[in-house]
């Protein structure tokens, strides 16, 4: 197995750091966008527009190595596709929310689909990145192979990081085979039994890569060889679902066109220990959960309903979509840090953008 | 060094008699695992309370004291080597298990528990803590976070990095910090994922939540030697190619399979120039169709032999002798130094062919084994330090190998860290620009740079020293730098 061939893309690096340096000389803000399919999520940014789409193309993919390295204003519907035909994934099985979704915003909004419960967060698939800094400068961390310990990992903390450290100019990612086999489960029952059933059935091993709960109604999806599938499924209570119309349903899990998305209300995503989840589900008729209880979804509940939930259950919570309460203000979205780790974010932001022109308060108002 | 009376008087009524100052008991931390670098501590501080270490590491901040942090002290890379007139210390004595939670899959616990602490405290729920360093059985979970730890099951499992949620990080002024979250999702930047592996620069990790897995109701172990190198290198990168991840995959070369089955008795074909131990996990009929492909294309590749260990001791003797490689080739000669670099797994028959050429060269043996699964490469050079000249011949043949990594597009250290032992490869690998964002980022988090200071991230001036010694084709690295 050798080095897939890929056309070669476009490399806009020069004109990408022109655009930079000017910018900081100015003091203009810049606001960067790959495919603008995600700019609902974070606060809104007054800035230039720095556009990443013309910095494209994969530059190296090697199944046998499980890695694969592309520009950041790559389509991710390209990545994948390529991916595909070589029975390879991204394993965090990102939404993209529109067909232009590039991977640098796919990993610079840090957003993983119904795998991430068993195979982990965005972060965990980042091994290296190539990244122009605020002040210009062309920086690579990390690198292109599994286990690397040389220097600070920045390049997962880029991960989520929302483009206010630096410019993803390319990323390189483990990648992982696709499963050989996969059956979907459905059944009816309350969220909280859900959790509870969902926590045993990890903890027996059952290979749950993904489930998704709303009105009461339960998927489970599992995957493993043919064989270990008719060896797990009847350990699983529920109706088995058509192949095709399972892959439909996760993918409008991934990409919220699932009906339980299509409210126009304002939608909130919290984070809630399995232990919690259950019971402070069940408060409210609004909620759809998936990643086993770990990510739970609210729809059109005011905010003091969400700090009510989040303060009795632990975790936290973002509010991922302003929907109809979007008043173009500039109210947070994320939950807010503490004093002393407001202060750690500034200083590191400092560290890779001095002067605080890219994205400026996108993921908190002050830096 | 003279320690400053008043600052030892501040940690005795803090520590009582956690805290040592006579040199008769300080010396016993003079070194970590990387015992050519010692230096006795002036000080040596054994909290017992998260409280403790705040109180100190407040008190030495005042001070203007270093600290370094050190775990169990089995690092393999100088990290926990103390530094002239700082503390060491010492977080052994934090070494509760604070919560073991089935429902939620997650541990809870202090910095000095050890690694395989975790594992047996969760086994009686049927779960256990995936990482497995080499020295699982003494190495300490914090000292795990500090150096991201790998094991022989990264490929399918991961670093330390994939298999902790939280940690609790004391800064060098006191404040006390979460990072993360046991959900693995938490607001603002991920600054967890920059903390594990900082090698003590950064903070002071205090608590650790850990992801805990299910045990593999399954494990399975194929053994499949190769009469070439080379031939052994590519069935590495078709067992992957096919679709398998395999839970692990460990190759080894001639010199170590004698050296191990010498030592362990462990069966190894001794007419072998390569092995490759590959074990499968997971559900039973998973396993089944996992192995046979790896069987097919093991035999495909040109395996003399593909062995299956037919129980749970024949599987424990086959591991033994990987396990043992280290000692057993210790047994070859004087002195050995253990490398630690990483490739793309393409280039492993090229790599392997460029180390057997500079065997040649140094007039050194060296025998390879490797996490061929993850492209993480163990030459081990044999040499006698008693021997005039081949102290500096095998100094010189690693720092090579080295390089040769980082020529492949790999890295100097896959997962034992740089501490202070490879701080000049370091200059190799990044340029001036990335060597000085990783010292304004530790600076972010330590702004008077107390916490283990001069180890992990070489200065400029050491680079420009480096780039002195080490030509390549013409160009200096680093020559812009004044030179001293």
């Amino acid at each position: 197995m050798a080095l897939i061939e890929t056309p070669a893309g476009q490399d806009i690096t020069e004109a990408l750091v022109e655009r930079v340096r000017a910018a900081t000389s100015s003091k203009t803000p810049l606001r960067i966008t790959g495919g603008d399919t995600k700019c609902f999520y974070g606060r809104p940014v007054a800035g230039d527009t720095l556009a990443l789409a013309g910095h494209h193309g994969v530059l190296r993919y090697d199944p046998a190595e499980l890695v694969l390295t592309a520009r950041g204003g790559t389509l991710l519907a390209d990545i994948e596709a390529l991916l595909a035909r070589h029975g390879q994934q991204l394993p965090f099985e990102p939404p993209s929310f529109g067909p232009l979704a590039t991977l640098g915003g796919t990993v610079a909004a840090g957003l993983a689909g119904p795998a991430r419960i068993v195979r982990g967060p965005v972060r965990d698939y980042v091994l290296g990145a190539r990244l122009l800094t605020g002040d210009g400068r062309v920086l690579k961390f990390g690198g292109e192979v599994m286990k690397n310990v040389a220097g600070y990992d920045v390049s997962r903390l880029l991960a989520g990081s929302l483009g206010i450290l630096g410019v993803l100019l390319e990323v390189s990612l483990k990648v992982l085979p696709v499963a050989r086999g996969t059956r979907t489960i459905t059944r009816r029952i309350d969220a909280q039994d859900a959790i509870g059933l969902l926590g045993a059935a990890v903890q027996r091993g059952i290979p749950i890569t993904g489930s998704f709960w709303s009105a009461d109604i339960l998927h489970v999806r599992l995957e493993g060889s043919p064989s270990g599938l008719d060896e797990v499924t009847s350990s699983v209570e529920g109706v088995l679902m058509d192949a095709q119309a399972a892959a439909a349903f996760w993918h409008s899990v991934r990409e919220q066109t699932h009906p339980y998305f299509a409210s126009s209300r304002p939608l909130w995503r919290l984070s809630l220990p399995a232990t919690t989840a259950g019971a402070a589900l069940s408060r409210t008729d609004r909620a759809a959960f998936e990643w086993n209880g770990a990510q739970a979804w609210l729809s059109g509940v005011d905010r003091q309903t969400i700090d009510l939930i989040t303060r009795t259950a632990g975790g936290h919570a973002t509010l991922f979509r302003r929907g109809d309460a979007d008043d173009g203000t500039t109210g947070d979205v994320f939950a807010p840090l503490p004093a002393p780790m407001r202060d750690l974010h500034r200083a590191v932001k400092r560290v890779f953008d001095p002067d605080g022109i890219l994205n400026p308060g996108r993921m908190y108002a002050d830096f | 060094m003279a320690v400053d009376q008043e600052l030892l008087s501040e940690l005795g009524s803090v520590l009582g008699p956690g805290l040592l100052s006579a040199p008769a008991a300080c010396v016993a931390y003079e070194c970590d695992a990387l015992t050519a670098h010692r230096h006795p501590p002036d000080l040596v501080a054994l909290p017992t309370s998260v409280e403790q270490v705040q109180q100190i590491v407040r008190a030495c901040h005042r001070h203007a004291v270093p600290v370094v942090a050190r775990g169990s002290g089995t690092g393999l890379s100088g990290g926990a080597l103390p530094v002239p007139g700082g503390l060491l210390l010492v977080l052994s004595r934090l070494n509760g298990i604070l919560e073991i939670d089935p429902r939620r899959g997650i541990a809870r616990v202090q910095p000095g528990v050890t690694n395989l602490a975790v594992s047996e405290a969760a086994a009686p729920y049927g779960l256990y803590y995936a990482p497995d360093p080499s020295s699982q059985v003494a190495c300490s979970v914090g000292g795990n976070v500090a150096e991201n730890s790998g094991g022989v099951h990264c490929l399918k499992y991961g670093l330390t990095v994939h298999n902790v949620l939280a940690v609790k990080l004391v800064t060098m002024t006191g404040e006390l910090l979460t990072l993360g979250s046991e959900t693995g999702e938490a607001p603002g930047l991920n600054l967890l994922a920059a903390v594990i592996g900082s090698e003590g620069l950064l903070g002071i990790v205090v608590e650790v939540t850990v992801r805990l897995l299910p045990v593999p109701r399954r494990v399975e172990l194929l053994l499949a030697a190769f009469d070439d190198v080379g031939r052994c290198a590519e069935a590495v990168g078709q067992v992957i190619a096919a679709g398998i991840v395999p839970a692990g995959l460990e190759m080894m070369d001639a010199p170590a399979i004698k050296a191990a089955e010498a030592f362990a008795h462990c069966g190894y074909p001794l007419d072998a120039q390569a092995l490759l131990l590959c074990e499968v996990d997971g559900l039973p009929a998973d396993v089944d169709d996992e192995l046979g492909r790896a069987r097919a294309v093991l035999e495909a590749a040109g395996a003399t032999s593909v062995r299956m260990a037919g129980d749970a001791e024949e599987r424990r003797r086959m591991w033994s002798g990987r396990k043992s490689a280290f000692p057993a080739v210790g047994r070859l000669a004087p002195d050995y130094f253990c490398m630690d670099g990483t490739i793309p797994r393409r280039h492993l028959a090229d790599v392997l062919a460029q180390i057997a050429a500079l065997s040649k060269t140094y007039r050194l043996d060296v025998a390879n084994v490797f996490h061929a699964g993850d492209g993480n490469l163990h030459p081990l050079i044999l040499f006698d330090a008693g021997k005039d000249g081949e102290l500096e011949r095998a100094e010189r043949f690693g720092a090579d190998i080295l390089e040769a990594c980082v020529a492949a597009g790999g890295t100097v250290t896959g997962e034992h860290g740089v501490g202070v032992e490879k701080l000049g490869p370091m200059c190799s690998q990044f340029s001036s620009a990335e060597l000085e964002t990783f010292h304004a980022l530790k600076l972010a988090f330590d702004p008077d740079g107390l916490l283990n200071p001069g180890k992990a991230v070489p200065t400029l001036a050491r680079c420009a020293d480096y780039g002195a010694l080490r030509v390549h084709g013409g160009q200096l690295p680093h020559s812009h730098l004044p030179r001293f």
